[in-house]
């Protein structure tokens, strides 16, 4: 029989981490710090007027960019938080997740043999969503020495004259990392004198501690250069309601909505509805979950310290990387040493590129209670290896 | 920092000193002193805990009672709040507005406990006027914590 599939899917690594995970699921007494979504649940103003949508029949498609109204807070919303100025109708479209934004950003940018600078570690979808398109991924390896920001060596070392696009994904999952104005202005500098357009991830902008978030399209020269992708799901804890968006230069924004249009129609409308009244009203929300997100990541920093664990401090998202190389294992090992030995599932920082060998990545999305079972069963692990693994 | 060490303690007055300490970056000598003189100043009033006696064999009721007042020359609202609030029996006392003046809560073994109570001590005050009982059937939620939830992880692991 004639093969079905495309040579393009078929060089599309499945994720490694999907084994160990069902590995996981079969363990009942398990702790998992494994998931990269919230504890918290989505506040309940917000699933209420999800609910009131469905009870008022609004059950239709709404506009192929979203709903107006939704774009327009969605505009105001970047402005009020990043001074970030984009007309409401024509550059800001509505998408299924970040998710989404990320695909089709690729497939109305590149050309077969674009090169997509891709910084790594980093979120699993970047590399196969630019191969997809036939576009060619450049990954740049992050240093735990520069508490894995990107710089502009890395980024010059990196461009060649078929580079197109940089994807800038801070704060960073799986690091934690984050980068500040002074760090972005050096990143738009090259980006500028090379002429490339930046793709910026920035999903998890409303969870960082240590100020503000700065986007890069807010440094000069760089809004008519860039997309910033945001969404609900990590800010509003609204993970499952599939939303997010893009906003960018118009020529850009109106090709994504052809192809958004013609694979998606619309992004979910009782999310669009619960959406607006969580830019409108979830402020102290966002305020609170951040606040306890930083109490924990507090916590795990201790932990990390206590336990031996080399662990730079991220500020961003709710993940810390620790550094296990001085075990002498990979990642992989060491988390399948540890599910084995202790029942805590950590994933291997390899599932997020190959640089991130020799780290694995803990989330904080966890009650403080479930984190503390888990450093002492790490703590009892790491004491295990650093007296050459006795037999019990 | 005081409303931060508030918020926490709120949650959870059994949190331990040190694990609190961390995760609001203070010295843990400091944060203590901070409480110690929280409570001097009667910020922080108490640490009680939330119990829902519908689980337990003990049997008690709760009233809830609207009580008009005139207040007489020399004895204000207060004055006559502190006459109510006195008694062992009564939980909480609030000044209101709009229809009525105090919210009083009160806890019983049984109904003719609290009837008891109504009738020869609230309604005897001389300022009371009126009051309307209310006993309270069942509870949902108090202080912020919903009474018989149990919170489950349900996320499913995934690939991010």
């Amino acid at each position: 029989m004639r093969d079905p599939l495309s040579e393009r899917v078929k060089e599309i690594k499945p994720s490694g981490i999907r084994k160990f995970f069902d590995i996981v699921s079969e363990m009942p007494d398990a702790i998992s710090l494994g998931v990269g979504e919230p504890d918290f649940e989505t506040p309940w103003h917000i699933r209420e007027e999800g609910i009131y949508s469905l009870e008022k029949a609004r059950t239709h498609y709404t506009s192929n960019a979203g709903l107006k109204e939704l774009k327009q807070e969605v505009a105001a919303y970047l402005h009020r938080r990043f001074h970030l100025n984009y007309h409401a109708q024509k550059e800001v479209l509505v998408t299924v997740g970040g998710s989404e934004a990320i695909d089709i950003a690729m497939r109305a940018m590149l050309n077969p043999g674009d090169e997509v600078l891709i910084p790594q570690p980093s979120y699993v979808a970047y590399l196969p969503c630019t191969t997809l398109t036939g576009g060619v991924p450049v990954p740049i390896e992050l240093q735990e020495k520069n508490q894995f920001k990107l710089t502009a060596e890395e980024l010059l070392a990196a461009i060649t004259p078929k580079t197109k696009v940089l994807i800038l994904p801070f704060p960073n999952t799986p690091t934690g990392s984050i980068m500040d104005r002074e760090d972005l202005e050096k990143i738009a500098k090259v980006i500028i004198d090379h002429d490339l357009w930046v793709v910026s991830d920035e999903i998890y902008s409303e969870l960082t501690y240590s100020g503000n978030h700065v986007s890069i399209a807010a440094i000069p020269g760089m809004a008519e250069r860039t997309l910033v992708i945001n969404g609900f799901s990590k800010s509003y804890a609204m993970t499952g309601w599939r939303l997010g968006y893009v906003a960018g230069p118009e020529r850009v924004i109106s090709q994504m909505t052809k192809i958004h249009q013609y694979c998606i129609m619309c992004a979910p409308t009782t999310s669009q509805y619960a959406a607006v009244e969580a830019l409108r009203n979830g402020d102290e929300d966002v305020a609170h979950m951040k606040e306890v997100y930083n109490q924990r990541r507090r916590y795990l920093m201790y932990a990390m310290k206590e336990i031996g664990l080399e662990c730079f401090e991220p500020f961003g998202a709710f993940y810390i990387f620790p550094n296990i190389s001085r075990f002498g294992m990979t990642s992989d090992e060491f988390a399948n040493l540890l599910l084995q030995k202790e029942q805590v599932a950590v994933v291997p920082g390899t599932a997020f590129g190959d640089c991130g060998e020799g780290f694995v990545r803990i989330s904080y999305a966890y009650s403080l209670d479930t984190l503390k079972r888990a450093m002492e069963r790490i703590g009892r692990f790491v004491k295990w290896l650093d007296a050459g693994r006795p037999e019990e | 920092m005081r409303n931060e060490i508030l918020k926490m303690l709120e949650k959870n007055s059994r949190i331990e000193l040190k694990d609190m300490a961390i995760m609001l970056d203070m010295d843990e000598v400091a944060l203590a002193n901070e409480i110690a003189q929280m409570e001097k100043e009667h910020i922080i009033c108490g640490y009680h805990t939330l119990i829902n006696w519908d689980n337990t064999t003990e049997e008690k009721v709760t009233a809830l009672i609207e009580v008009k007042v005139t207040p007489q020359r020399g004895m204000g609202f207060d004055k006559i709040a502190e006459r109510i609030y006195m008694f062992n029996e009564v939980n909480a006392v609030y000044l209101m507005s709009g229809g009525y003046d105090f919210t009083v809560i009160l806890e019983g073994k049984t109904m003719k406990d609290v009837a008891s109570f109504v009738t020869n001590k609230l309604s005897a005050l001389e300022s009371v006027l009126s009051t309307a009982t209310h006993f309270v059937l069942k509870k949902y939620k108090d202080h912020g914590t919903v009474l018989e939830e149990e919170s489950v992880d349900e996320r499913e692991l995934f690939m991010i």
